[in-house]
């Protein structure tokens, strides 16, 4: 693996606190799209061998999860007219905590995984055990819809990590399906955002247990 | 002679350097807003001035707010000479001495805070509890850093933990060294009371942490406050330069001019951090030096897994 594999999981690492610790809204749109970016930067360092198949995943990723998701997203805000603030169910210092205690865990958690020889000592599964944490916890102490887009969104790259050290064994079709999927259920999450928006005049998840059948 | 000759240069610099990293920060923020700023050298002038005044001291005051800023600058100097600049030595170099490092600057903090709450003001009593709240966090972040240096060196002096043998443990353990640098520079930025945790610039009593404890103190006593803030920011600078270029060329007139060359880079970063940003809120201030200690700890966690 390269020397600069490591760095660049710590910083991808790193920006699962800043989203977990960000007040404003934005805030965590730009820290996942860095993410994103980085992730797609990510495929260059694993690959030995740079074919055009890399060359264009790494483009399609890089676009689709650090420009016209976040892009999106901010769309979205702007059209619901979200408040800005993130209003979370544990506060920002309880899922900071929380955040490094799934990260510790998923750091030795890792070394009870049979990985492949060369995988051993790479930062790629600690890595990306904890963007799926973050991802999760984001999932659920956060009230804002467009909160739970972004958890989605953290979760799917903590699986892209994963998906790094299978990357030579994964065919090109599936890697395109995923990137379309998320840019699909972005979408259709957007859409429904609105809809939230529309109806019950606020994008808070709380007032989704008074929906009646 | 080479001895004494490094710790001659670590003196005057030590000495000399300060006010002028305070001067490039406002430049640097001048230049940013589009203004001409203040000459980098006004800190210097301001020195100058505060000595040649007069002090005024409130009756209700004891000998411990005129003792504040004595300490303060006191202990601030000798942190000083305890840290290895260019030549990866320090004067005062023992087993342990980053301990004393912390509880100096400890010190001061104590002796300042106490001369704030000397005065009776409650809006500098408030300044009081707030920079030692944040004292509280900052210190675990300070210290869980020391401990990845202190594991990958093998001991524990300063100048051996930020010596030319840090050189090679970038490259093997470059992952720990960059987050415990990321944690040291929001710690640097939050002892030096810097932007992201409070304005300096700032004249509103609600807001502030640093100044707000200062207010009373006029003439040479202020003089010494700002000459003993401008030492504790070097003192800092010195400890993120030290990590972020711990090479030593072997000459003594490549390694000066590298280090020197480091802390204006230092003062321009930080000068471009409060440019660009904005106070933190204050509730969210324990946020970011949990983050900062968080860093550290996964320092540590990446050397000894």
């Amino acid at each position: 693996m390269n020397q600069l594999l490591d760095p660049l999981l710590i910083v991808a690492l790193a920006l699962n606190f800043v989203t977990l610790g960000v007040s404003r809204i934005r805030g965590v749109i730009n820290a996942v799209a860095l993410q994103g970016i980085l992730l797609g930067i990510l495929p260059l360092f694993v690959h030995q061998d740079l074919g055009f198949r890399v060359i264009l995943l790494v483009g399609v990723t890089i676009g689709l999860k650090g420009f016209v998701i976040p892009r999106f997203l901010v769309h979205a805000l702007r059209e619901a007219t979200i408040q800005e603030e993130v209003k979370p169910l544990v506060n920002f210092m309880g899922s900071l905590l929380l955040g490094a205690v799934g990260t510790g865990l998923g750091i030795v958690f890792s070394y009870t995984l049979p990985l492949a020889e060369q995988h051993t000592n790479s930062l790629v599964v600690p890595a990306s055990l904890s963007t799926v944490w973050a991802g999760f916890l984001m999932l659920t102490t956060r009230k804002r819809a467009i909160m739970q887009v972004l958890g989605y969104l953290l979760l799917e790259n903590g699986i892209f990590m994963f998906g790094l050290l299978l990357l030579e064994a994964t065919p090109f079709l599936v890697e395109i399906g995923i990137l379309l999927d998320l840019f699909t259920g972005v979408f259709v999450m957007g859409i429904i955002i609105h809809h939230i928006n529309r109806e019950f005049g606020s994008t808070s998840t709380e007032h989704l247990t008074e929906l009646k059948g | 002679m080479e001895t004494i000759f490094h710790d001659a240069v670590h003196v005057l610099l030590a000495l000399g350097l300060p006010p002028l990293l305070l001067g490039l920060i406002a430049k640097t923020k001048a230049l940013f807003a589009g203004r001409v700023g203040p000459s980098v050298l006004q800190p210097y002038y301001d020195l100058i001035k505060l000595v040649q005044k007069g002090s005024v001291f409130s009756t209700t005051t004891t000998w411990v707010f005129r003792a504040g800023p004595v300490v303060a600058l006191v202990t601030a100097g000798i942190a000083v000479l305890l840290i290895p600049l260019a030549d990866a030595t320090a004067p005062l170099s023992f087993t342990g001495d980053f301990v004393l490092l912390a509880y100096l600057l400890g010190l001061g903090r104590f002796f300042t805070a106490s001369a704030a709450l000397d005065t009776g003001s409650p809006f500098e009593g408030m300044g009081a509890a707030r920079e030692v709240t944040f004292a509280c966090l900052a210190e675990p972040a300070f210290f869980l850093g020391m401990l990845v240096l202190a594991k990958l060196s093998g001991s524990l002096q300063l100048a051996d933990m930020l010596g030319s043998s840090l050189a090679s443990h970038w490259s093997a353990d470059g992952e720990s060294l960059v987050l415990v640098l990321l944690s040291w520079f929001i710690i640097l930025l939050a002892e030096n009371s810097r932007i992201p945790f409070d304005d300096p610039n700032t004249h509103l009593e609600l807001t502030m942490i640093h100044e707000v404890m200062v207010l009373d103190h006029s003439g040479p006593a202020y003089g010494m406050i700002l000459y003993g803030a401008a030492l504790k920011l070097f003192v800092f600078g010195a400890l993120v330069v030290r990590l972020a270029f711990p090479m030593t060329g072997g000459s003594p007139w490549l390694d000066w001019p590298i280090f020197v060359g480091g802390m204006l880079v230092v003062a321009v970063a930080i000068g471009v951090v409060e440019s660009i940003m904005a106070r933190l809120r204050l509730t969210h201030v324990p946020i970011l030096l949990v983050a900062a200690c968080l860093l550290s700890g996964f320092g540590i966690i990446l050397l000894v897994r």
